[in-house]
């Protein structure tokens, strides 16, 4: 298990990884609230970093497939303090963060969320609709533990502002690859390499590329690019078709290079 | 009042966009990254315009030949007699489309072609939204897609057919709530997919600045003119100004005519639904708590873990959970108050106004006239001015019981 906690955790953790790191996305209590301790414990053992997924009513940068997962979830119930409760009991044998939308941490309460965060071994938090300029009361909270408040950059971002959100970042940056919501293309756009490049050069952080990674073809493409990927809607897809997680996200890792 | 309060309350008679799109504590823009700059390049290019004399003399030809404004402010004395006051109707009704959406909607498709857009998103609850965006898109020759939930789709069916006769391609939003929330939601993602070609024509003063503040500028038509109408006819202005409240884009519209008027109070009604204790409704002002949703932090209805609750109106346009951030700080400082009316008292007050004034109100604007009657009831011999949004056709399915409330 994660013995420390923060920031420094999780980049040591991708820094270590052999290959590309592969951070997983699962869903808190998908795909039911008695299962989803098993989905964790099997998503840890292969994963370089696990992504808790908060849901939200309203998951305005999700596509279906998390949409509907999330809706699930809030319907048995899920709620952050059934997260943290749950985290406090479970030895997670990977660092792990939460990411969610804005509103229920605040919610939540921001001071509570520090000391909450602590307790249960959460290194970071990802919040995809708290951009740069809005995010100084949470990033306030979290500094004060050396927690991670995650950065996202897209495509779009510009040169300086790329500058600025990576030096803002904590624990890694995540690039996300294509415009639009979570699980979308099949097909990596072409301007991807260069762009993770790009983003590569502005940041002292690992990069994780995210958002429509669903194979092994794909990982073995954006390796070269990236210090690892994120893996969420084909994960939880996977999930669906009852396969164990573990083992699909085993099969993600590109096949070692002899020498 | 404090000295921080009349600051901000000079500022908001003002009206300069505000500074990070902050209302006091409310606004801002709580986006994903991918909208930032497109955010940002939208705020800058929306200032210079509405700063623009060729900009503004464009959309004022478009206000008189295409919406037909100004509208009339109507007397109602058949209302007024009833209640015991003095009535005056700021006929938004009679906009081209049927409700006051179109003075935004035009506004911001001119915004959206000297932006370069390929294409506009909008989303609709009442349809009346959709009907003008896909008007003002017709008009401007720009190809556009509307989402609207697929329960108000079948409340609002006429809306639907008319949205489509006009061009526009509507999507039916399955996910969610399937109201007008959810077509928000999905118009957001669709925007997020392509954030340069598209151009999101939100339709009231809620989401990520600059659109509360845009989406008022294009509005305060409503009261800029109500007002000069009074001084024109040689009348006292009115002690009250009452309008529905949903996103709050005709309130804020009509407050902006008099909100330099200390001795004009602004009256917003939300909708209470059925009414009971623990009913769903949508009186967001009434019984909200501040978080974040659609890109602003705004009083919200929420429970406790956050999570957005579901609501109920009889009117699809005042269904919706959050509510504009100017108006949260309006409430804040005093500058106006929010009450509600229920269904029942808003299909009274629609009934009352068509038979004795001959005049159909749409059932958010029913909202609006029963929040009037109710001060009526409370002022004696009191001046009103109510913001008639919109007029009823759209509602003749629900009214005649032919379809169900939703």
């Amino acid at each position: 298990m994660a013995d420390s906690v923060g920031a420094g955790e999780i980049t040591r953790s991708i820094r270590e990884a052999s290959g590309p790191a592969v951070c997983a996305y699962v869903i808190a209590g998908y795909p039911t609230p008695e299962s989803f301790p098993s989905v964790l414990e099997s998503v840890a053992r292969s994963a370089d970093i696990v992504e808790i997924g908060v849901p939200f009513t309203d998951p305005m940068a999700d596509g279906l497939t998390i949409q509907q997962a999330s809706r699930v979830a809030l319907s048995n119930g899920v709620t952050l303090e059934w997260i943290f409760e749950l985290l406090e009991a479970t030895d997670v044998a990977a660092p792990h963060l939460l990411m969610g939308y804005y509103n229920p941490f605040l919610a939540f309460g921001l001071d509570r969320l520090g000391r909450a965060m602590v307790h249960s071994r959460t290194s970071g938090l990802i919040v995809p609709d708290l951009p740069l300029e809005e995010n100084g009361p949470l990033r306030k909270v979290l500094d004060s533990d050396v927690l991670a408040l995650v950065q996202l950059v897209t495509p779009s971002t510009s040169l300086e502002r790329l500058q600025r959100i990576t030096n803002a970042s904590a624990g890694f940056v995540y690039a996300v690859i294509t415009s639009g919501v979570t699980g979308g293309k099949t097909h990596l756009p072409v301007e991807a390499p260069q762009y993770l490049d790009r983003v590569r050069a502005a940041s002292p952080l690992p990069v994780l590329a995210g958002f429509g990674v669903r194979d092994r073809a794909q990982v073995t493409a954006l390796a070269p690019h990236v210090d690892g990927v994120v893996v969420g809607s084909a994960l939880i897809e996977a999930i669906d078709r009852g396969e164990d997680p573990g083992a699909f996200l085993d099969e993600l890792r590109p096949a070692e290079v002899s020498a | 009042m404090t000295v921080t309060n009349s600051t901000l309350l000079d500022e908001l008679v003002e009206g300069r966009p505000p500074v990070d799109g902050r209302f006091g504590p409310y606004g801002g823009r709580y986006v994903p990254e991918t909208l930032m700059e497109i955010l940002q390049r939208l705020e800058t290019r929306a200032i210079e315009l509405l700063a623009d004399p060729k900009f503004r003399s464009e959309l004022e030809a478009e206000q008189r030949e295409f919406i037909g404004r100004p509208t009339p402010l109507t007397r109602a004395p058949a209302l007024g007699e009833r209640w015991g006051a003095e009535v005056f109707l700021k006929r938004e009704d009679l906009c081209h489309t049927g409700a006051h959406k179109i003075n935004n909607a035009i506004g911001q498709a001119l915004i959206a072609r000297r932006l370069g857009a390929d294409r506009i998103v909008a989303e609709t609850g009442a349809g009346q939204h959709g009907v003008a965006t896909a008007a003002a898109a017709a008009r401007i020759g720009l190809p556009c897609t509307i989402y609207m939930g697929a329960v108000d789709a079948r409340r609002q069916k006429p809306n639907l057919e008319r949205m489509r006769l006009l061009g526009a391609d509507v999507v039916l939003v399955e996910a969610g709530d399937q109201t007008l929330r959810a077509a928000i939601d999905e118009a957001f993602r669709a925007w997020v997919a392509d954030p340069e070609g598209t151009y999101y024509l939100l339709g009231s003063v809620v989401g990520p600045h600059p659109y509360p503040w845009m989406v008022r500028e294009f509005q305060s038509v409503i009261g800029i003119e109500a007002r000069a109408q009074f001084v024109e006819s040689g009348l006292e202005l009115p002690d009250v100004a009452v309008a529905c409240v949903g996103g709050g884009s005709n309130a804020i519209g009509l407050f902006r005519g008099f909100i330099g008027d200390p001795g004009v109070e602004l009256l917003g009604i939300e909708a209470a639904g059925h009414g009971g204790q623990d009913d769903p409704h949508s009186a967001t002002l009434g019984f909200g708590s501040t978080g974040v949703l659609h890109g602003a932090m705004t009083p919200l209805l929420q429970d406790e873990h956050g999570q957005v609750l579901d609501t109920h109106s009889v009117a699809p346009g005042l269904d919706y959970p959050g509510v504009g951030p100017e108006h949260a700080l309006l409430r804040d400082l005093g500058r106006a108050r929010y009450e509600s009316a229920t269904d029942d008292q808003a299909l009274e007050a629609l009934d009352e106004c068509s038979s004795l004034e001959g005049i159909l109100p749409a059932l958010e604007s029913s909202h609006a006239l029963a929040g009037a009657k109710r001060w009526a009831s409370e002022h004696s011999d009191g001046r009103i001015v109510v913001g008639l949004s919109g007029r009823g056709d759209k509602d003749i399915q629900l009214l005649t019981g032919e379809v169900s409330h939703g």
